[in-house]
């Protein structure tokens, strides 16, 4: 794969967020239309009671050379779950698929624990405004623990290809315990799920589909799949467990697999094709990445430095 | 209409001085038959630590078979290990359920884990025994049933059945959390999940039993049997606040099915209802369990604060369909 970088396409910081939005557009995730592209993106508030970060989604329309912002959401495009709902502390990321004349929603929740500080599950929404809004199919998650995938299941990306619909997620395999300075640190993996409607998935249960290339720590994150040709292709990225906020050494990249079956992965980072700059935003951290195909071109959208802080960028892919 | 002779209380926790980890409680009661002595399965806890905050465990104890009220042995340790750090059951194993099957005790039990928002989230985790139920040991590291569209949190209170051939898993789901006083607390009702084989469950995702005291009823241990040509269904329910006195606490309620999926709800037909009396249960009774042995039908139940000093026993003496 060879990609060529295009930059920032999207500054937090020089754009009119929604509500009381401090910075951050964090995982960008696209609804293509005929002539331009809706990018979502989680971004955040402070939480009044705690003090804490809540994430929440928000998008921006670009037009085809994603030079232009011509419209930003003004209003809240999916609530934040009620008391006590997987989804009460945040939605990050979210996926879009559009599918016949429906647009789903495939959103991670965050809720809070004592012990840990997370848990995530995957929910599922509907939009009847071409993804102005989204509606929950229900309080609850569409996709969550199970016997062998005991939490933090959530980055649900999903795709119908050959009329089934294949969900890529990760899920998380432990807690590390807290050690020094760093509170519990969660190791989690890359899995697939399959389903018939888009409701109702089929786990492969606790199976990692993409091989450690760190350690067996290695934490995956942001499965996003595309086809080209009779080839499927998946970027994501991935870090050590700890260390990984300061230390750009253990800190988030982007890593790559293909496969001809949707079973078998091979992970193939040198062909990746994209790497950190040697400057800029994007010089010390690649990550949530998100592949999409528009007017006859693949681009590769990612967060750079800081998880997303000042923004997003994308990439054009110049050959496979 | 039943009608139950109550025998008295049967075990008190407090009582027992030799167990650091069973101090309070034996909540959820659950039988597993053996030829000499019947093993009832409870929950307790440690004391509560400086927050409060507790922490709970299930035990067993076995009672003369020939003599129910008589205690023959309590179980050395927990029969179960909390779950590791950040899983759905660190912080509690309660209630469980147990049943025999091929050479091996099944629990289904629920796991506890603490939340930020909320005091807690519960699901429901499976384990195996292949020593008789002394100890059970998990599959898994997450829970065998756990959150869906339809059941957003606190998946609770199992009880495993199996009739005609198939399993049955009765429990509870987590409607909504409302405030009381600015305190949550969970609103949750009664629920069902069939299987081929214990492990890979479907969910009816339906109330099987409409709330009476008010909307907001929480209901609680499904405890369902098959007996005279009927399904038969004991369970608990109270109000949403201020449900820790007499007034508002748990009650024992019945409801009966031919067919395990409709349910009619008749609380009258219970019978057996708080003490006039003062005593062990005289401001709540909750968390039945009904049983046959030896040609008679047994009930063990919830006292007062949902089991803190213990449970005791009831005998039908009369059914009339």
């Amino acid at each position: 794969m060879k990609w060529l970088k295009k930059g920032l396409i999207f500054d937090p910081a020089k754009n009119n967020l929604p509500d009381d939005c401090i910075g951050f557009a964090q995982s960008p995730q696209t609804l293509v239309f005929d002539d331009f592209v809706r990018i979502y993106f989680s971004t955040r508030k402070k939480d009044a009671a705690t003090g804490k970060f809540l994430s929440f989604i928000a998008f921006a329309d670009f037009d085809k050379n994603f030079t232009r912002v011509l419209n930003i959401s003004s209003e809240n495009v999916i609530e934040l779950g009620a008391l006590g709902s997987f989804d009460e502390h945040g939605i990050f990321p979210i996926n879009i698929l559009k599918h016949q004349d429906k647009i789903f929603a495939y959103t991670c929740g965050w809720s809070r624990r004592v012990s840990v500080s997370v848990e995530t599950s995957t929910g599922l929404a509907i939009s009847d405004d071409d993804g102005a809004t989204f509606k929950k199919a229900g309080t609850g998650p569409v996709l969550t623990s199970s016997l062998h995938e005991p939490f933090l299941v959530g980055d649900s990306f999903v795709q119908v290809y050959e009329e089934l619909f294949h969900m890529w997620y990760i899920f998380g395999q432990r807690w590390k315990n807290a050690e020094g300075n760093e509170p519990p640190a969660r190791v989690y993996k890359i899995a697939h799920a399959t389903s018939a409607d888009g409701v109702s998935w089929i786990k492969e249960e606790g199976k990692q589909i993409i091989a450690d290339f760190l350690n067996e720590d290695e934490c995956q994150a942001l499965p996003t799949v595309t086809k080209i040709g009779n080839r499927y292709h998946m970027y994501f990225c991935f870090r050590e467990a700890t260390d990984f906020r300061q230390n750009p050494n253990r800190g988030y990249r982007l890593g790559y697999a293909w496969s001809d079956d949707l079973l078998n992965w091979k992970r193939d980072d040198e062909n990746a094709g994209i790497s950190f700059s040697e400057n800029g935003w994007d010089s010390e951290m690649m990550c949530y990445p998100h592949i999409f195909q528009f007017d006859g071109k693949v681009y590769l959208l990612y967060n750079g430095n800081e998880f997303g802080k000042h923004g997003f960028g994308i990439a054009e892919l110049e050959s496979d | 209409m039943f009608t139950w002779k109550k025998m008295g209380r049967v075990f008190n926790p407090v009582e027992i001085k030799d167990r650091s980890w069973l101090k309070e409680f034996a909540q959820a009661p659950c039988t597993l038959i053996f030829d000499d002595f019947v093993r009832v399965y409870f929950s307790c806890r440690p004391p509560a630590d400086e927050k409060g905050q507790y922490v709970s465990y299930s035990a067993y104890v076995d009672l003369n078979r020939k003599n129910l009220m008589e205690i023959v042995s309590v179980s050395e340790s927990p029969i179960l290990k909390l779950g590791v750090l950040g899983t759905f059951d660190e912080f509690g194993t309660y209630p469980v359920s147990v049943t025999r099957h091929q050479d091996e005790v099944r629990a289904y039990y629920a796991g506890w884990t603490r939340c930020e928002s909320v005091p807690f989230n519960v699901a429901i985790g499976y384990a195996v025994s292949k020593n008789n139920g002394k100890t059970f040991d998990k599959t898994g590291d997450g829970p065998i049933l756990s959150y869906s569209i339809d059941e957003p949190f606190i998946l609770s209170g199992p009880k495993i059945r199996r009739f005609n051939n198939k399993w049955y898993l009765f429990y509870i789901a987590g409607k909504k959390w409302v405030l009381d006083n600015g305190k949550p607390e969970p609103v949750y009702t009664i629920r069902m999940a069939t299987s081929d084989d214990g492990l890979n469950w479907i969910k009816h995702n339906k109330d099987l039993i409409t709330a009476r005291v008010e909307e907001n009823e929480a209901q609680a241990s499904p405890d369902v049997f098959f007996y005279q040509e009927k399904y038969h269904m004991f369970f608990c329910y109270r109000h949403s606040a201020n449900y820790r006195g007499k007034e508002n606490g748990y009650r024992i309620g019945y409801a009966s099915s031919t067919d395990l999926v409709n349910w009619e709800r008749d609380d009258t037909k219970a019978g057996i209802d708080v003490s006039s009396e003062e005593g062990w249960d005289s401001e709540m009774i909750s968390y039945p369990h009904v049983f046959e042995l030896d040609n008679e039908v047994y009930m063990f139940y919830l006292g007062n604060q949902v089991g803190k000093y213990g449970f005791g026993l009831a005998k039908l003496e009369d059914y009339r369909p």
